[in-house]
């Protein structure tokens, strides 16, 4: 405790000659709120810079942490890549990309932000005084930009038409992205509550909240503090400390839970209906019912604590064996009838982590483990997020300990399949299938979001993507994928959301990795993923970590969109490479989609015409599966339909040359070739123009 | 490209001016009004409706069923109130961390189990990023990052002897520990830590038990991580456990 006192007061001094030593501190008056000073902290008006010296780096909480030894096996992130020492900066930090151009970095709005960058500007200093900081020469410059920015976090996104709706931990802002290069804001919609996740249909916009700020009518005041505890505190006979059960005061302005808005108006959203839980909502998914088309469900990943049954009658946390009620140990379904929404209301809990021969809701065996041999009833009591696969009947769940499949043809009472558990996994964040249902990529959130975790020293299969292997409803492990840059101690950074990108012939997957930027990865062979393109920033701050980075990378008909935590909105375009071809890029944004909310997957269909059919024989090129000789004379007869306007005698031409593809098709050395050279056949045979 | 329409044709329909855009530039006249008005204003579709333009809009909506407001375009965010709970939940997790990392600084000396140094580096590495966290956390907010008294490490600041958190060690379970080794020693750990651990879960409930509590959005995701990383670690160190014996026998 001695060495925790001496390391409080080194980190004042080096906090007062930060900001005294460099810079006119601004006196303030301390807010009636202003925690009271200890006497044995020095007066900060005695900077000192030797102070400075004396600091033990470690003893300064600021300074980033580098990783610890690697453990032996293990094998940390190429400190000899472009991203590993990037100049730091807010807005101008350095940039490196491979593939990617980077078009537009469009600033959070005022509204969703302490509205400066400079930490001088009196907007910082309000916000500092409402959180009760009086004296602010007590802090490091830097750490002004940085409090309490989560509760103004960017987080997900989801798209209809022209619209991107990127969510935040203080509400929704809305995009016109008709023009990505020119991509401007047209909707700020405060409503916090946190985490934002959000989903859309038709014009409904679904939001998830989970936690104890959240209020019904989207007030920002939150709910006012208990005061403080009297000074005795009961211990027990080992000395630790008891509390007294307190009884809150229920809530019922409190919401947590799935917000549903009419966004008829797109600048004058409405709160239609806001169905509460007792866990909240960390992440939903949108789920349709092929058979359904008047009501649309809401799957609910709660992953936080649940709350007080007198303030949402029947939640109950308690263990499985003392309650079988306990709002643990299971999801929830919302029904949401699309002409009435305000109707929406929980229509099941399906207990996911069942046992299904004993019926213990806490059965999630890991008979389906990588390491097998045990039946125990396991502690699996949440999903942190669900993506829907309805083509395919099937969901994959990300749940905290164990990645599990789903059946979910009958969407309202989802069962599970299989389950797999990975000893290098420590948190199952999130999943997405290949397009053609035979690989499952999972992501490990390890750290939860807010660490550094690709310091050259991490492991690269700790917080990393494990792909999996799908196959007869059972999941078998291929390999990990981690960004393989190593990112610097001051930059959080773990796998996080993504999407596919529609390549065809190849699976191919778009990914956040928080302030290790954006790394696309290729993982057709799910034993040998590899990296083909990425856009990278340096750090916010080089001596303090600043969360921040790029939450989700999607796809979206034709470019990527990045959700920035910290500096907002990045939208960015592929550009050919070693890894990618131009056609690869074309026949991609050949594919159009009405709406995308990633975790309802939908299946991608590809055209049948000579842009995809050049994307494929790039790829056979590529691959060595047909001789240079016939790759030429495809090609050539491709250009010529094409320059000809599809005459006849020059499609004539391509539909003769499909046979003798399906015949290569049939001798291909991989499976990935024989569907490459079946689908040019396709598209030879039956071109559209 | 040629087979398909580029997305402005797909999506023209969305694009067209419709009444829609009659309605958009109310808002901005109400953002425009609302900038000089004293307090919140509320808009109202009937009014203005001969300007269009592409500023964007700050709105706020009401409960369910309830109208919208617009709010002035210079509106800031505000944060939720902050809890003395939220500090004291801090202080004693940073003490709580502190002896994880402690307990698993004896891995290296005091066993061979090649998984269980794994799961200790997992461990320590994660209770020293929180630790480091929790510290930030505290020191930007201007309070003590120790519990204890200043300059008394022993006594907390009400001037009583420093209690443990809940599932802490108690000191004869850390010599026991200390003094183990092999399997002796991984069988300590692993029960202590699962102990140590299951006590922060208990803090984390005690936590948003408490009214006003883990409305800071930092916080709550770091109790909220520390909880699901810690279950999750529970379960893994539950199956080393189970483990254990049959290899043993072997």
């Amino acid at each position: 405790m001695n060495r925790l006192l001496s390391f409080a007061l080194r980190v004042m001094g080096l906090a007062i000659f930060l900001t005294c030593g460099l810079n006119r501190a601004q006196a303030q008056e301390p807010s009636a709120a202003a925690p009271k000073q200890e006497a044995a902290q020095p007066e900060p008006a005695k900077a000192d810079p030797s102070k400075k010296e004396a600091a033990e780096p470690e003893a300064n909480p600021f300074a980033p942490e580098p990783a610890p030894a690697l453990p032996p096996g293990m094998k940390g992130s190429d400190t000899n890549d472009p991203r590993a020492k990037l100049t730091p900066g807010l807005y101008d930090a350095g940039e490196a990309s491979m593939g990617i151009k980077h078009l537009l970095l469009l600033k959070k709005p005022d509204a969703f932000q302490l509205g400066a960058t400079d930490p001088d500007d009196p907007k910082v200093q309000k916000t500092l005084g409402q959180l009760g900081i009086g004296d602010t020469t007590k802090l490091p410059k830097p750490v002004h930009l940085v409090i309490a920015q989560l509760a103004f976090a960017n987080s997900d996104f989801a798209f209809q038409g022209n619209h991107l709706f990127q969510g935040n931990f203080y509400g929704v802002n809305i995009y016109d992205i008709s023009n990505p290069a020119s991509t401007t804001l047209l909707t700020s919609m405060v409503c916090p509550g946190g985490q934002g996740d959000v989903s859309v249909y038709k014009n409904l916009l679904f939001m998830s909240v989970e936690m104890p700020n959240g209020r019904l009518d989207c007030g920002t005041q939150g709910f006012p503090p208990e005061p403080p505890p009297p000074a005795a505190e009961e211990k027990d006979k080992d000395n630790q400390k008891v509390k007294k059960r307190r009884i809150p005061a229920a809530q019922k302005e409190r919401f947590r839970g799935v917000r549903i808005f009419d966004i008829s108006d797109i600048k004058n959203p409405r709160q239609v209906a806001a169905v509460q839980t007792c866990r909240g909502s960390h992440t939903h998914t949108l789920v349709l019912d092929p058979g359904d088309k008047d009501n649309v469900y809401i799957y609910v990943s709660g992953t936080s604590f649940v709350r007080q049954p007198e303030e949402l009658a029947g939640c109950s946390g308690e263990k499985p064996d003392k309650d079988p009620n306990t709002a643990l140990f299971r999801i929830d379904v919302i029904k949401v009838p699309v002409a009435a929404p305000q109707d929406a209301k929980i229509v099941s809990s399906p207990r996911v982590f069942i046992d299904p021969r004993t019926g213990a809701m806490n059965g999630l065996s890991s008979g389906g483990s990588l390491h097998k041999g045990q039946e125990k009833p396991a502690d699996t009591d949440q999903c942190h997020d669900i993506t829907v696969y309805s083509a395919i009947g099937l969901a994959a769940g990300a749940c905290s300990g164990n990645g599990i499949l789903l059946d979910i043809k009958d969407p309202v009472h989802p069962k599970r399949l299989d389950a797999v558990n990975d000893p290098n996994y420590s948190y199952w964040h999130s999943a997405s299938f290949s397009n053609d249902g035979t690989k499952v990529v999972f992501t490990d959130e390890w750290g939860g979001g807010l660490g550094a975790r690709c310091r050259p020293n991490d492991p690269n299969k700790w917080g990393a993507d494990a792909i999996f292997r799908l196959k007869d409803d059972k999941l078998t492990f291929a390999s990990y994928y981690k960004l393989p840059a190593a990112q610097s101690d001051s930059e959080n950074c773990v796998a996080h959301n993504g999407s596919l990108i529609p390549v065809p012939g190849r699976d191919i997957e778009v990914q956040a990795w928080y302030q290790g930027g954006i790394s696309v990865v290729d993982f057709t062979d799910p034993a040998q993923p590899f990296e083909i393109a990425y856009f990278d920033r340096g750090p916010i701050d080089p001596s303090i970590l600043v969360l921040g980075g790029e939450w989700s990378a999607y796809w979206y008909n034709g470019n990527i969109y990045a959700s920035e935590i910290a500096r907002g909105l990045d939208v960015l375009e592929l550009t050919p490479s070693k890894f990618l071809t131009q056609n690869e890029i074309d026949a991609a944004k050949s594919v159009h989609v009405a709406d995308l909310n990633v975790q309802n997957q939908q299946k991608i269909e590809w055209p049948s015409n000579l842009v995809v059919a050049k994307a494929y024989l790039d790829q056979l090129s590529r691959s060595q599966a047909l001789p240079s000789n016939q790759i030429a004379s495809l090609e050539k007869a491709i250009l010529s339909a094409e320059s000809s306007h599809m005459s006849k005698n020059k499609v004539a031409k391509l539909q003769h040359m499909g046979p003798s593809l399906e015949k290569s098709a049939a001798a291909a050395k991989n499976p990935a070739d024989a569907a490459r050279l079946h689908a040019l056949a396709e598209i030879l045979t039956h071109p559209s123009a | 490209m040629d087979s398909c329409p580029p997305k402005e044709h797909l999506y023209r329909s969305r694009r067209e001016p419709s009444p829609r855009s009659a309605t958009r530039s109310v808002f901005l006249c109400a953002s425009l009004l609302a900038a000089s008005a004293p307090s919140t204003f509320f808009s109202s579709p009937a009014r203005a409706q001969q300007k269009d333009s592409a500023a964007p809009v700050v709105v706020q909506p009401g409960a369910p069923g309830k109208p919208s407001k617009t709010l002035p375009p210079s509106t800031k965010a505000t944060l939720p109130p902050r809890s003395p709970a939220d500090v004291e939940f801090m202080q004693g997790m940073i003490m709580h961390h502190q002896q994880a990392v402690e307990m698993t600084a004896l891995i290296q000396s005091h066993t061979e189990n090649k998984d269980l140094r794994s799961l200790g580096a997992r461990i320590s590495s994660s209770q020293s990023d929180e630790i480091k966290f929790m510290q930030r956390w505290l020191a930007a907010r201007g309070e003590p990052i120790s519990m204890a008294m200043p300059g008394m490490p022993d006594m907390d600041r009400s001037g009583r002897p420093m209690a443990l958190m809940p599932g802490m060690l108690t000191p004869d379970q850390m010599e026991a520990l200390r003094k183990a080794d092999g399997a002796e020693f991984d069988r300590l750990f692993l029960t202590g830590m699962i102990q140590h651990h299951n006590g922060a879960l208990i803090m984390v409930k005690d936590l948003f038990d408490t009214p006003g509590a883990g409305q800071d959005a930092d916080l709550f995701n770091f109790a909220t991580d520390a909880d699901n990383t810690q279950r999750a670690e529970i379960k893994i160190m539950q199956l080393m456990l189970e483990k254990r014996p049959a290899e043993e026998k072997r």
